[in-house]
């Protein structure tokens, strides 16, 4: 593309710089010692110029979890994490990363140059450290017109989106006000220490009567790659507004950090809606096992306003270990959450995952439609509940879970708790579980498709309700990603 | 020019063996069918032919233009033109029966060097074919055979065999849960992909589809083996004096 060149020149002299400035400096220069304790959580918030209110918040966490225990109810086996071993502020990998290309695993690149990612991304995705000048990268990969018109038109609409921290400085009665409130910090183990030493993430609150005008999710794919292990996101959609956002990227990223543990706060009040969609694939480790990253995420979204809406999409291809339920309350009369998961496992890989419905107020409705597919030696879970409290008249949800098998040595199990404590909820759940049958991949194979094809035609038909959630712009991308991830699955 | 020559095959996981010594010609421009009674091996051939891995190929050959298919996968004795238009067709549930026929018209074009169809080219294709066999254009964009009666279901086979082009086409009992009007239709495909360039095996328990779809030749097949090859009367023969003249007859 002629344009290209341009467009870098253009975006040195604009305000992408700062974002780079803004970001990259001081990851670059400091990391605190290994370990946790109450002066390493100051020092977070010291770094970050934190008013003294997030400061006690933060210890207020620490304090909490140092009490607490890791949950074991979850159907996933790993050897114990020792939390005195980690680094709880500064990313390693910005001194230690591969110098090029020829450094990383041979396996990403070649999902890579599957998935079709440009040359300039892959490096960005793998960590490559190079002495060109970042921000021309990011300007290859989404121009600079997607950037800036997109800093214009969101500021013109009124939409707040920026890092937590700059909400902090900016906008701290905003944050004071909604953080730790669907999400309190000492929910559970890995949201109380998320809590206390978050690094960073983003926030976004869209005004009364706003219909935010963009998704925001282009933007989002070049922020996302120096987020750290500790991420903390929350979203309000003020009255009558609507969001739609979209984390994570299809290429595999190459990561330092084994141990993920995000927060999620979703805040819908009156007839607002907020549409929150996920492609998570981090490294699940080799073939053997080894390695991957151990994804403990918190993520839940308050219909906190009558007539509110909050949909979570998750497409779940990576990671070692996932431990992750976004959940709804439905606490606004006649309130509406959804959730629609794709969860596919491979090789040594355990998914634990689902989704929890809470219906408080008054006729409100939920739906949950969730896609397994095991292969290798994978154990994939499907673990939710429904539940419908004494006040919560006239709930209704819809559950469908289906599991779909490759292999014999894999294994996909559904947990469903349903809890009615008013007469009036109406409940249904429907569950199947299948094997791709060899009957179904012959007949695929004798009209040309390769056994890999055959394959990710059948899977990506399976989860078709699912992706059909899908911002359009993502939908090829993660077919294509769906059958690359069960690759070698069969035969 | 398809040639089987001596094809003795197992079930690959009973020593049950089904074809004993099966030899067959059948040279391009033509079509043969092949006639017999219930069990005697013929959707085994049919199977054995497009490469499913449920049998075991212990002795002969199968030449398609003199090159043999024994030891190819499936989807590249489909890249060869080989084409089984099957007696059940497989239910793919979530997928369109448009994305069934571009996935698999294009896997075929590039294991045959030729460029993919582009999205225009491939639906005025897609067009023109299904109005010819009398498919609904609405029809293609239900999942493949989910819910589709026994006749969509055959004329579905073969508007995929029409997209495909194959060079060798079998079809095992296309006849079967078709009704009259169906039956023709179907036929009237089949027939319009007769050409000089194309050999057809049509398997069937019936001389009525013979009617429409008229054979070069007939072969009787029992016991695993071809026990009587004849013209198109021999179809007719058999209509009337059934298969018992081959039901004791040891192989």
């Amino acid at each position: 593309m002629p344009a290209v060149q341009e467009t870098i020149e253009q975006v040195r002299k604009i305000d992408v710089d700062q974002y780079k400035y803004g970001f990259e400096t001081n990851i670059e220069t400091v990391k605190a010692p290994k370990g946790l304790n109450e002066d390493i959580v100051r020092y977070i918030s010291e770094r970050k110029s934190e008013p003294e209110w997030m400061l006690a918040w933060r210890l207020d966490a620490y304090r909490r979890w140092r009490a607490m225990t890791e949950p074991t109810w979850a159907k996933v086996h790993y050897p114990k994490i020792d939390f005195e071993d980690l680094y709880y502020y500064a990313a390693p990998k910005s001194s230690e990363g591969p110098k090029s290309l020829d450094e990383v695993d041979p396996a990403i690149l070649e999902m890579y140059e599957k998935l079709g990612v440009p040359l300039k991304e892959r490096e960005i995705l793998a960590g490559v450290k190079s002495d060109k000048p970042k921000v021309a990268v990011d300007a290859v990969i989404d121009s600079v017109s997607v950037v800036t018109t997109f800093k214009d038109e969101l500021r013109k609409a009124g939409v707040i989106f920026c890092s937590i921290s700059e909400a902090l400085r900016e906008h701290p009665d905003l944050v004071k006000k909604y953080l730790g409130s669907v999400v309190p910090q000492s929910d559970n183990f890995y949201a109380a220490l998320n809590s206390a030493v978050f690094s960073d993430g983003s926030f976004v609150y869209v005004p009364e009567g706003v219909r935010c005008p963009m998704e925001l999710s282009t933007y989002f794919r070049i922020n996302e790659r120096e987020t750290g292990q500790f991420e903390r996101t929350l979203i309000i959609a003020d009255k009558g507004a609507y969001v739609s956002y979209l984390e994570g990227c299809t290429a595999p990223m190459r990561d330092e950090n084994q141990l993920h543990a995000a927060v999620v706060e979703l805040i819908a009040l009156d007839d607002a809606e907020i549409k929150y969609s996920t492609v998570q694939n981090w490294y699940p480790g080799d073939k053997n096992g080894k390695g991957g990253i151990y994804n403990f995420v918190t993520k839940r979204g308050d219909c906190r306003g009558r007539d509110s809406k909050i949909s979570w999409t998750q497409v779940e291809t990576g990671s070692a270990i996932t431990w992750k339920y976004p959940s709804c309350i439905l606490r606004g009369d006649n309130s509406r959450g959804e959730f629609y998961s794709i969860a596919v496992s491979n090789g040594y890989q355990q998914v634990d995952s689902g989704t929890k419905m809470i219906h408080l107020g008054r006729n409100t409705s939920s739906r949950i439609i969730s896609k397994g597919i095991a292969a290798g030696h994978s154990q994939n879970t499907y673990r939710g509940l429904v539940s419908a409290h004494r006040k919560a008249t006239g709930a209704r949800n819809f559950t469908n879970c289906d599991s779909l098998l490759i292999g014999d040595k894999c294994g996909a199990h559904t947990v469903p708790y349903i809890e009615a404590k008013n007469q009036t909820a109406h409940f249904e759940h429907e569950a199947t579980t299948s094997k791709i049958s060899d009957d179904m991949l012959f007949y695929c194979m004798q009209r040309g498709l390769s056994q890999e094809e055959a394959v990710a035609l059948v899977v990506n038909g399976f989860v078709r309700d699912v992706l059909q959630q899908l911002p359009m712009e993502f939908l090829a991308e993660t077919q294509k990603l769906i059958g690359i991830s069960l690759e070698g699955s069969v035969g | 020019m398809l040639e089987i020559k001596n094809l003795h095959v197992k079930l690959a996981d009973e020593d049950k063996v089904i074809l004993k010594g099966l030899d067959l010609v059948v040279p391009k421009g033509e079509v043969h069918a092949i006639m017999g009674p219930n069990g005697s091996g013929k959707s085994t051939l049919a199977y054995v032919l497009a490469g499913r891995e449920d049998y075991e190929v212990i002795d002969g050959d199968i030449l398609w233009n003199g090159e043999s298919i024994l030891e190819m996968e499936p989807d590249e004795r489909a890249a060869k033109g080989v084409f089984l238009a099957f007696q059940y067709p497989m239910e793919i549930p979530g997928v369109a029966g448009l994305t069934f026929l571009r996935t698999a018209a294009n896997a075929v074009r590039k294991k045959r060097g030729e460029a993919e169809l582009s999205t225009p080219d491939f639906m005025k294709l897609v067009k023109a074919k299904a109005a010819a066999l009398n498919i609904d254009f609405e029809m293609l964009k239900r999942p493949v055979n989910v819910g589709f009666s026994g006749g969509e279901k055959k004329r579905s086979e073969i508007l995929q065999m029409a997209m495909l082009e194959p060079s060798l086409c079998v079809l095992d009992e296309t006849d079967s849960g078709l009704d009259i009007d169906a039956l023709k239709v179907v036929s009237d495909g089949v027939n319009a992909l007769r050409g000089p360039d194309r050999a057809m095996l049509v398997i069937t328990h019936y001389q009525r589809l013979l009617n429409h779809i008229v054979p070069d030749k007939v072969h009787v097949l029992a016991h695993g083996r071809i026990q009587r090859t004849g013209g198109k009367e021999l179809a007719l023969e058999l209509e009337k004096s059934g298969y018992a003249e081959y039901a004791g007859k040891a192989a």
